[in-house]
């Protein structure tokens, strides 16, 4: 069986936890730089053109791109022919420890949730595991910003709202979100599986590349439709109005009950952060 | 053509400003977010005194990261204003003259922003690293346990903003919106005339 260290986990996660708040992903760029070639309105495009350098500046001085920079979410694929040396939480937390506190990112995280006192190194992460088969980790670290983490949501739709309902729901969630999450939003749309399944869908459905789209065409036309209904808002980069509300959309679906139709919508901004590596 | 302005700001100045006015600030700021402003409505009710007078200053809803060294501060930008709204009125009734973040304001802010002659701007949400090259110092005057949210004294420099609510209660976000919208069924009239 093949092993590894906790330690290399740990050296892993803090790597990524600096990387990941410092460079944007190829993706994210190119869908900004298209926003800003296509977008009509002169005051949105002027505001995209600043969002585009500051992106340059955090790369150039490796500044943190966005001073929220975020709980650390990891998504982890561990291998079952794969055996991890030492506690693997312990060692995801303490990369997150590192990679906050050396690399100079802001501790936004309160250990208790009422109580509110900050732990001051950015722990503890929020962690999914998932056993795959293989012999290799998967390491995902994605800094989630609050800004539109707080405007996301998730409702239980009946069966006969279909479609509709989900795009109705989306639709909703994109004016009600209006100019707090930062425009231009990525959505992350998770559809069926149950209440918090859904909801980790729509988170994963954020780590997908905005280039791409759903293997399903069915899918894939609903991303575009959802896209388009986004924009059609007017809300524009920062809320000002223009056509930029939203530079990408990504479904991810799980099979559900015959009762029910879960929809998750995870809203997320232009800085939307994930780096990955495998060990 | 941005107008020049250095807080703290008069009332004057601030009742000429109209929604949508773009302002490049100077001066002193003074950030405060969430547990900062439950802090500070905690000292009004116990009749202690501020980390700061309010009267004419101007708080940036921000908690920046933390200062590389050589340099003034690290990333900053504006978090969600509308999380502030409930502490809002009391300090603008102690004099407040004007705040910074993102996102619209309640009724009861805006209300409460007329009354007393105050201004709301917009910072571009998720600048973070060009802004910092706006910021010539930082310092934390209070509240130091609070970390990324204790209340810091900025001295700025050409802070680029937008009028987001104007003291008449105009705001920019509404305005915008519905200046883009007139003009895309504008030009799709446009369309439907030519194709006729």
């Amino acid at each position: 069986m093949r092993e590894i260290t906790a330690a290399a986990v740990t050296e892993t996660v803090a790597a990524l936890c600096t990387e990941a708040n410092v460079l944007l992903p190829p993706d994210v760029e190119e869908a900004m730089a298209r926003a800003c070639r296509e977008e009509p309105w002169k005051p949105a495009a002027d505001l995209l053109r600043i969002l585009r350098d500051n992106a340059d500046i955090a790369r150039r001085e490796r500044m943190p791109i966005c001073q929220d920079t975020g709980m650390a979410v990891i998504f982890a694929d561990v291998g079952q022919e794969l055996h991890i040396a030492g506690d693997f939480a312990a060692a995801v937390n303490e990369g997150v420890r590192r990679g906050y506190v050396d690399g100079l990112l802001r501790k936004s995280v309160v250990g208790d949730p009422l109580r509110r006192v900050n732990t001051g190194d950015n722990t503890p992460a929020i962690l999914h595991t998932r056993l795959v088969s293989g012999d290799r980790l998967t390491l995902t670290v994605a800094p989630k910003g609050f800004g539109s983490e707080n405007m996301s949501r998730l409702k239980m739709l009946t069966p006969a709202q279909g479609v509709q309902g989900v795009k109705d729901f989306v639709t909703e969630t994109v004016r009600l979100a209006g100019a707090n999450p930062c425009p231009p939003m990525v959505l992350g749309v998770g559809i069926g599986g149950d209440f918090e399944g859904v909801a980790e869908l729509a988170k994963r459905a954020l780590m997908l590349p905005l280039d791409g789209h759903h293997e399903d065409p069915f899918y894939a036309d609903l991303e575009r439709e959802l896209l388009e209904l986004a924009n059609a808002t007017g809300i524009g980069p920062q809320g000002f109005g223009g056509r930029t509300t939203c530079i990408g959309l990504r479904i991810l679906t799980l099979p559900t009950h015959i009762a029910g139709l879960p929809v998750a919508v995870n809203v997320s901004c232009h800085v939307t952060r994930h780096r990955t590596a495998v060990l | 053509m941005a107008i020049h302005l250095t807080a703290p700001l008069d009332e004057s100045v601030v009742r000429s400003l109209r929604a949508g006015d773009a302002v490049l600030l100077s001066g002193t700021v003074y950030t405060a977010r969430d547990a900062a402003h439950l802090r500070m409505l905690d000292c009004l009710e116990n009749g202690e005194p501020l980390p700061f007078d309010p009267e004419g200053q101007v708080i940036y809803y921000a908690g920046p990261t933390p200062t590389p060294p050589g340099r003034a501060i690290g990333s900053i930008g504006p978090t969600t204003s509308v999380r502030m709204d409930a502490a809002t009125p009391t300090l603008l009734a102690h004099g407040l003259r004007g705040m910074i973040g993102k996102g619209l304001r309640g009724e009861a802010v805006i209300e409460a922003m007329k009354r007393h002659g105050a201004v709301y701007f917009a910072a571009v949400g998720g600048a973070a690293a060009l802004m910092a090259g706006c910021v010539r110092s930082c310092e934390v005057i209070a509240w130091d346990d609070l970390g990324p949210e204790s209340v810091k004294k900025l001295e700025i420099e050409d802070l680029p903003l937008i009028t987001a609510i104007d003291a008449e209660g105009r705001n920019a976000f509404d305005e915008g919106q519905a200046a883009y919208l007139a003009s895309v069924s504008a030009s799709r009239k446009n369309d439907c005339e030519v194709r006729l």
